[in-house]
């Protein structure tokens, strides 16, 4: 099992890569190159709206984690949540996940070191990661690519999505692997 | 309401680090916060370019189309505002695909493409449509099968099974991603019902 999923993992990227163009060469006598061309243009001009986006908001998370501002509030809600079930290691990064893909990261990556992958809070910490994404991250970036000012009720229902994912890995974990 | 969430996020950061006495860390954090944006806008890029590239000759091919009929009626069930034949459907259902097998990287560009062509169909440039909310929603949620990056990560530091918690992250993924749906079908019809008709 463990094996299998290991190789699914490693190639389904490279066969998606090689099957594309190679399917359209031989079967649909699409001139690939050119298409290929065609089609990455369109990619500059993406990124180049988004950029203001993603630097402004980078900045307010940068702002608020390195000045302490995190911490105290992670200080502040911890005696709510310890009684119930959430580890206080978890928190941070349960605080981190809506705002900073990479943050969150680090911070699974500092509980494996402490705790090790295969612990409970390992556990957690992975099943969290990989249940849900960067709200924030893809707010801006995906809203920003075509200039939406507007975001209606996106922001709330991504941030409740976000608190979804922590109650539901919790659960789960506890369920499962307690 | 991203607007109060950013404010607070800096006026937090500056009164925090008044009252400590280290105001030298908000602007190292600003500094490193902007560059940090760049970067990930050029990391971006050069995948952003790949991808579009790639998925211009799929459409050529016919292979985005033929895929998305797979996954067409959930598709039709969670964007009821697309048009059946619009080329938004085939790029939503190939976003779907690649956050389910774990392709982060691939995702991203596939949903912006989903999100340009959803725009085609927005009557208000400056304001989200219904489909753009709950492609978002579905965004943030991250739907996965396989969370290759937190594997590749586990087996990095020494897990002796690296692969246990793919049906815990299936689970609690799968709770996530049908809240976040019906919080969206929730909070959209209470709009509705507040303003009348709507968009």
């Amino acid at each position: 099992m463990m094996g299998l999923v290991q190789v699914i993992a490693a190639w389904t990227l490279p066969v998606i890569i090689a099957f594309i163009p190679t399917y359209a060469y031989f079967f649909r006598k699409i001139p690939v190159y050119e298409t290929f061309i065609d089609g990455a243009k369109g990619g500059l001009p993406t990124v180049i709206k988004l950029m203001p986006h993603l630097v402004g908001m980078l900045v307010a998370v940068s702002v608020f984690r390195e000045s302490g501002a995190l911490d105290l509030l992670i200080s502040a809600l911890n005696p709510l949540l310890v009684p119930l079930g959430v580890p206080p290691e978890f928190l941070p990064m349960a605080l981190l996940r809506s705002i900073s893909g990479s943050g969150s990261m680090a911070i699974m990556t500092d509980i494996f070191q402490a705790h090790g992958p295969d612990s409970f809070l390992g556990k957690l910490a992975s099943t969290m990661q990989g249940a849900s994404d960067t709200t924030l991250y893809v707010l801006t970036v995906y809203f920003g690519s075509v200039g939406i000012r507007n975001a209606r009720y996106a922001v709330k229902v991504g941030l409740l999505a976000d608190l979804a994912s922590v109650i539901a890995s919790l659960a789960v974990v506890h369920l499962i692997f307690h | 309401m991203i607007n109060a969430i950013w404010v607070f996020m800096i006026f937090a950061g500056v009164v925090v680090a008044a009252l400590n006495g280290r105001m030298e860390l908000v602007t190292n954090a600003v500094l490193n916060g902007a560059k940090q944006g760049v970067v990930v806008c050029l990391g971006l890029l050069s995948i952003m370019v790949f991808w579009l590239g790639l998925m211009k000759i799929a459409e050529a091919a016919g292979l985005v189309q033929s895929f998305a009929k797979v996954l067409y009626p959930l598709a039709r069930f969670l964007y009821p505002s697309v048009p059946k034949d619009h080329p938004a459907m085939g790029s939503i259902v190939a976003n779907m695909s690649a956050n389910m097998l774990g392709l982060g990287n691939a995702a991203t560009p596939l949903g912006l493409k989903a999100m340009r062509e959803l725009q085609d169909l927005n009557p208000d440039k400056e304001k989200a449509s219904d489909a753009m909310c709950t492609l978002l929603a579905i965004n943030t949620s991250g739907l996965t099968i396989i969370p290759a990056t937190v594997i590749g990560l586990r087996l990095q530091y020494g897990s002796t099974n690296p692969t246990e918690i793919v049906v815990s992250t299936l689970m609690a993924t799968l709770l996530a991603t049908t809240t976040a749906v019906l919080l969206d079908r929730y909070y959209r019809s209470r709009e509705r019902k507040r303003w009348g008709g709507g968009p």
